[in-house]
């Protein structure tokens, strides 16, 4: 274990050139292809991409929770507070989950189990981890189910997940992942499924309760608008590399890689036309079958020959950003946008 | 809750007439003169005959006879056979070796069907699940009285384990071998139904919320997944205690135990309609109990379904 | 009956394998898939065969009750006759082959039976809802308050000499229900689908959508259902001949052969065995080829 000062140093958690592959009926995929990733204590990193590009499958590594088989971690190492998890048998891996780190999902209704009370789901973190009787497990509940602004949490306590709302069972799960005070929280798409006007309450939930208790946040998402509002730092994937990281608002309003730009022009154009999204042109590349070069050479505008000879690697720009194109130069800021 | 169960039995009521009728019609409109069958070679006098036909209100309509009958069901009385002894008499004589064979049979059934599949679906894609799904192919394949024939030729006849033909030895040692041959053909359904189900339940998202909240693998096995996955076989199980009863009819007949299987059998060659109809009303109101009991157990382990 | 989705009949086990999704075409090789369903079909085949066309298997030689010597009555297995002779000296290879007739036709016919009620009726109730709906589904609820077999017995025993038609009537009676449930929630999951509604507006009769739209989407699990059913129908009516009130002599059956050979176990054994050992391959090959079918065509469409 670090002592003090380095404990002021080391990051809350660090993933260094993590890879992860699946076998599937048509042959080996490469999920996650070394990434990158930190995230200091009171920190939020927004984890940017669009499905398939390895976000989610990189939450779940750090998590622990993928299938393996298929899924196998074929590299790198994730450090918590300098520990690397990988390394640990997993039942002490496990063990980590509820008090050091937690996570909330994207669809609260299939993440709860249906045939428990909700006090019971959450009230059995305290009950394993901490060792807490049936009561007091009960009364722990309820105290969080109000902390998360449950309405009526103690006559609510023994209802079942299908007996609540989208908003109110997505607090349920957020509740369960704050129990144990947990130094790292992982959020896989946690508005995804909910309404609109939803979505904001459970953003400001988070991100306040990120602040209050000085938690590292990982919030993975498809959508900018959630990175811009909750997150300090941003990595953006694609294809199971991060290609570009930095500070949200710099990231955003000034890219510099061709992908986030494109990114961040679809989500502009949107707003000002109301439309659907002009996506980029051209689809991500087959995860059985990676190019040679830079994966998003094949649409990418800026492409020459030596994208699609090798892969360009994630270089420092100088003030925490790094990019993995080797036109980042020619990238345009992107300034159509007010925030 | 009591709502609930009082709609429920009244929902009972137009199955359970439908039911009886379709048997009611059946057996009654089945071709022979019952009484010719009574008195054998030898007829009749006249008014003898027109007095029992009138005893047994054979000169009714059809739909006042099975009104009557219906009537009588309802206050207990299921009519009474051509030697004047009441039908639920003879029934309930014969219920207890119908119910011990099925009750033995559906345990059995239920230990070795629950073991089977709950182990296959927990190691399921490796060695020890594909052998459990080749057992149960191989069971529900085998029609259940050649096994029944096998296992008395060779556990009665040739090793002499036990009393072949009869039910002398009485409760277990009698029903052991027709309960367990019962139980490993009906087993073989139950264990696909609870493997398929453990298998879909161990990729549900919730016990990847479990493994995040830091549970044990046993924690989330006992804790979580089971529960989920018993919600389909416990209907199952419901209804197939009732039809255990009908199948126990040719286990019976094979292995000579004195219930219900034989008493229809016998009833049948005698013509004897009411006790046909009899036994089938029975079996009938017992299917629909047990109906309504998986019913109400179903709201306890689902409290989506609870009203 | 509302959460009654199962059914018990013969089948069950397979009906209620059926019914649920996320079929286990993961769990398994893809070599044994292959071998399983050229295995079964095979056998399947072969059966059919031996049913339609005995004569092939017998060389064209005499027909089951010819050619019998009392004398020879339940002599062992021979070079000459390779099962044996049964208890009237007759050749017990050749009425072994052609018992398979019986127990194929009494399968086959009573699943198709069943099937073409179910498809109807279910399509029916699930497009039509409502009162039909409600009307069919309480039928469906009464014909399933009686134990299966003890519904065919009692309308066997109306019947004091059966045949295979009789035994099929009996069986075909109550072997509905399951598959108008199976269809009729198939059916529920397809009415309501993009191509069904521009049906309907386009002006489609009632009619036409049923038989162009919601039938050939819908039909498959059904399809599956009955293929399983098979095997067990065939296992029912050996059941039923076993236990003397299924066919009746003169009928050739392995049910009745059974039967008969339990009065010989110790003497000829041979009568019993073979007849099980063709009944056991037979429906063993029909259960397998309804599973090997029911992966092929997952019916949840996974």
């Amino acid at each position: 274990m670090s002592n003090q000062t380095d404990a002021q140093q080391t990051p809350l958690l660090q993933v260094h050139d993590l890879r992860v592959e699946f076998s599937t009926s048509q042959g080996i995929a490469t999920a996650i292809n070394g990434v990158d990733l930190s995230v200091s204590a009171g920190q939020s990193l927004g984890i940017l991409g669009e499905s398939g590009s390895g976000k989610s499958v990189t939450a779940r590594t750090i998590m622990g929770l993928l299938d393996t088989p298929p899924a196998r971690v074929v590299g790198g190492q994730i450090l918590l507070e300098g520990e690397d998890l990988l390394s640990l048998p997993s039942k002490v891996r496990r063990s980590l989950n509820g008090p050091r780190m937690a996570m909330v999902f994207q669809d609260a209704l299939s993440a709860l189990n249906p045939v428990h009370p909700v006090g019971r789901q959450i009230g059995e973190l305290f009950r394993v981890h901490r060792g807490y009787s049936r009561a007091a497990a009960k009364r722990a509940a309820i105290e969080l189910m109000d902390r998360v602004k449950i309405p009526a949490a103690s006559s609510r306590v023994n209802d079942y997940p299908h007996q609540f709302s989208g908003g109110m069972r997505q607090r349920i799960v957020i509740a369960m992942a704050l129990a144990l005070d947990p130094q790292l929280l992982i959020a896989d798409e946690p508005t995804t499924a909910l309404d609109v006007t939803v979505q904001a309450q459970i953003l400001a939930l988070l991100k306040e309760q990120q602040v209050e208790r000085n938690m590292g946040l990982v919030l993975i998402t498809h959508d900018i608008s959630v990175v811009r509002e909750v997150t300090d730092h941003v990595a953006v994937m694609y294809a199971g590399r991060v290609v570009e990281q930095g500070p949200t608002a710099q990231v955003l309003s000034a890219p510099r890689h061709p992908y986030t730009r494109g990114l961040a022009e679809s989500v502009a154009s949107e707003e000002l036309k109301g439309s659907r999204l002009p996506a980029i042109p051209g689809s991500p590349p087959d995860l059985l079958n990676l190019p040679m070069g830079c994966s998003f050479a094949n649409r990418c505008w800026l492409a020459t020959e030596e994208c699609n000879g090798r892969v360009p690697t994630l270089t420092e720009l100088g003030e925490s950003r790094a990019t993995a194109c080797f036109h980042h130069e020619e990238v345009q800021p992107y300034a159509a946008h007010s925030r | 809750m009591m709502g609930y169960v009082l709609r429920r039995i009244l929902q009972m009521i137009p199955v359970l007439l439908g039911a009886t009728f379709i048997i009611y019609a059946l057996t009654f409109l089945m071709p022979g003169d019952p009484i010719s069958a009574l008195t054998g070679e030898r007829p009749l006098p006249e008014a003898t005959v027109a007095q029992i036909r009138q005893a047994y209100h054979l000169d009714d309509p059809f739909l006042i006879q099975y009104g009557n009958y219906m009537l009588g069901v309802f206050r207990g009385d299921f009519g009474i056979d051509f030697f004047g002894r009441p039908v639920m008499g003879l029934i309930l004589e014969r219920l207890p070796a119908t119910f011990a064979l099925a009750m033995t049979a559906w345990v059995l059934k239920l230990f070795i069907g629950l073991i089977i599949g709950v182990y296959g679906g927990l190691r399921h894609g490796k060695a020890a699940d594909h052998f459990a799904l080749v057992f149960t192919v191989l069971f529900m394949g085998i029609p259940g009285f050649v096994i029944a024939l096998g296992a008395q030729t060779y556990f009665g006849v040739h090793l002499g384990w036990v009393d072949p033909a009869g039910v002398r030895a009485g409760w277990p040692m009698a029903f052991i071998l027709p309960a367990l041959v019962m139980a490993i053909e009906a087993a073989a359904g139950l264990a696909r139904l609870t493997r398929t189900s453990l298998v879909d339940v161990l990729r549900a998202e919730y016990l990847r919320t479990a493994k995040a909240k830091g549970l044990s693998d046993q924690r989330i096995i006992w804790g979580h997944a089971l529960r989920n996955a018993m919600i389909p076989v416990v209907t199952y199980l419901g209804l197939s205690l009732a039809g255990m009863l009908g199948g126990a009819v040719i286990i019976e007949a094979i292995f000579n135990i004195p219930g219900i299987g034989g008493l229809m059998v016998s009833s049948i060659n005698n013509k004897e309609g009411t006790i046909v109809v009899g036994i089938a009303t029975m079996l009938v109101l017992v299917y629909l109990v047990f109906n309504l009991l998986v019913d109400l157990t179903y709201g306890l382990i689902d409290p989506r379904v609870r009203v | 009956m509302s959460t009654a989705t199962n059914t018990v009949t013969p089948t069950e086990g397979a009906q209620a394998a059926a019914r649920i999704p996320g079929k286990v075409k993961g769990g398994h090789h893809y070599w044994w898939l292959r071998l399983r369903f050229i295995i079964s079909g095979s056998i399947v085949l072969l059966v059919i065969l031996m049913a339609a066309l005995p004569q092939i298997f017998t060389g064209f030689g005499p027909g089951p009750t010819e050619n019998c010597d009392i004398l020879n009555s339940n002599l062992p297995p021979s070079a000459l006759h390779p099962f044996g002779m049964d208890v009237q000296g007759c050749d017990y290879y050749t009425n072994v082959i052609y018992g398979a007739r019986a127990s194929i036709l009494v399968g086959i016919v009573v699943s198709l039976i069943a099937f073409a009620i179910a498809a109807a009726v279910g399509a029916i109730a699930g497009y039509f809802g409502g009162w039909i709906d409600a009307v069919i589904s309480r039928l469906c609820d009464m014909a399933f308050g009686l134990p299966f077999i003890l519904a065919a017995i009692v309308v066997l025993q109306l019947f004091g000499q059966r045949n295979v038609w009789t035994v099929i009537f009996a069986l075909a009676l109550f072997s509905w229900p399951g598959g108008v449930r199976f269809m009729r929630s198939s059916v529920l999951e397809v009415r309501n689908r993009e191509y069904v509604q521009a049906a309907r507006l386009l002006g489609a009769s009632n009619s036409r959508i049923i038989r162009k739209h919601i039938v050939p989407n819908a039909i498959t699990p059904l399809l599956v259902l009955q293929t399983l059913g098979v095997g067990g129908m065939i296992s029912a009516e050996a059941g039923l001949t076993f236990i003397g009130i299924g066919l009746t002599p003169p009928a050739v059956s392995w049910g009745l052969q059974l039967a008969a050979a339990r009065d010989y176990i110790d003497a000829a054994p041979h009568l019993l065995i073979f007849p099980a050992v063709f009944l056991t391959i037979t429906v063993l090959g029909f259960v397998l080829f309804g599973e090997a079918m029911r992966d092929e065509f997952d019916p949840k469409g996974k």
